[in-house]
């Protein structure tokens, strides 16, 4: 995820503080992942820099001066820039758990059981996220769908190869 | 031996149609108010599993034992009674009655259990509520959506408060929503009554909803949980 694009992204509905910053992606985003405070100033200094925000005002406290950041018209382009470009799908074939599924089969390790350990730990962290979708709200469910779907691919994956591993076995084997 | 605490048991099933194995010995066990979702790729044996565990086909060997009694030495008849008062079942479509209304159908196996008609269809009414789909109740099968179908079908398997349920495929015809809707109000009524749940199914998103997962691969059962 590009953490400068999505604060821009936020910064759209008006300017905000760093804190409110964090506490906006965190409750939107950051279920798994919240932003530690250095991120927010390194990745808003880096935005300042290129003109993508503006200082809006500064707060005088006891503490470090709180700069209130609004979001510049050239901010404005390249969210929207952004938001057009569709992601790079991952290149999967080169994954790590082909690596190992033919590293298993090249040194003589069972990889059937490989595979059977995966879909187990994929399974135990789908039923996972299955129950918290149970119990969230609406962005938590379509969050969960999301790695559900993905882990699903690779389950399918991982029957597609369980269903193969003697032609792969031969293959790799030469 | 059967494993400690369990309500349904099988042992070293075998079942062969033809010369072709479906079940080459293959154990399975479940516990009361557990889900455990069965597995595998398609003609691996899953649905001959769940039939020998329902005592719906009678295993060429092998033994499944249900509480206190042996279900492949009962007779037909008596395998048929227990399956009426004990076991419910949710299949993938056309197991809902097309002449019937819905409250019917849900109130059908408590009928055939000699429950009087009021009280078996005051209790059909509660769960087609529960499923959501009380508003369905005075129309036939034909004239409701697949989702709203499959959602009767659960009450109806529920209403009798069986002590198992067998559940093949039971979202296989619906689309994401609908079928996640059906698979929460399925799972989460048989938690509360401490029904346990077989679900057959291909789907790793559907396998998500149960506790844990067998795998039956060529005729045999592979347990994930390392357990029988």
């Amino acid at each position: 995820m590009s953490i400068g694009h999505t604060l821009l992204g936020l910064l759209e509905s008006g300017p905000r503080h760093g804190y409110d910053l964090k506490r906006a992606f965190d409750e939107h985003f950051g279920q798994d992942r919240p932003l530690h405070y250095g991120q927010v100033y390194s990745t808003m200094s880096r935005l300042l820099k290129n003109g993508l925000v503006e200082v809006d005002g500064v707060e005088a406290g006891a503490g470090p001066e709180r700069k209130r950041y609004a979001i510049t018209d050239a901010g404005v382009t390249d969210v929207a820039q952004w938001l057009a470009r569709p992601e790079k799908p991952e290149p999967y074939l080169q994954s790590t758990l082909y690596t190992k599924v033919v590293l298993a089969l090249m040194t003589g390790r069972d990889a059937a059981e490989l595979l059977d350990g995966q879909r187990t730990e994929h399974l135990r962290l789908m039923r996972g996220l299955t129950e918290r979708k149970r119990s969230g709200d609406l962005a938590d469910q379509l969050i969960c769908d999301h790695a559900l779907f993905h882990l699903e691919a690779d389950l399918r994956w991982l029957e597609l190869t369980a269903a193969r591993l003697d032609k792969l076995a031969a293959a790799v084997r030469g | 031996m059967t494993p400690e605490g369990s309500l349904l048991a099988a042992e070293g099933l075998r079942k062969a149609y033809g010369p072709t194995p479906a079940l080459d010995g293959a154990d399975f066990s479940i516990h009361p108010g557990e889900v455990v979702a069965v597995m595998g790729p398609s003609g691996s044996g899953k649905s001959t599993l769940l039939h020998c565990l329902a005592g719906i086909i009678r295993p060429d060997s092998g033994t499944v034992r249900y509480g206190p009694h042996t279900l492949t030495d009962l007779s037909d008849t008596h395998r048929s009674a227990l399956r009426r008062t004990d076991f419910g079942f949710v299949f993938q479509f056309g197991q809902l009655v097309p002449e019937l209304t819905c409250l019917e159908n849900v109130a059908l196996p408590l009928r055939l259990n000699a429950t009087r008609r009021k009280a078996a269809e005051h209790r059909a009414r509660d769960w087609l509520e529960r499923l959501e789909v009380d508003d369905v109740a005075a129309k036939r099968p034909g004239e409701i959506s697949g989702g709203q179908g499959q959602r009767v079908a659960v009450a109806r398997a529920l209403a009798p408060q069986p002590r198992v349920v067998f559940a093949d495929e039971p979202t296989g015809a619906l689309d994401s929503l609908n079928g996640e809707r059906v698979l929460t109000l399925l799972t989460d009524a048989a938690r509360d009554t401490s029904a346990a749940v077989v679900l057959v199914t291909h789907e790793a998103r559907v396998a998500a909803y149960a506790d844990r997962e067998i795998v039956v691969r060529d005729g045999r059962v592979k347990d994930m949980a390392g357990r029988i």
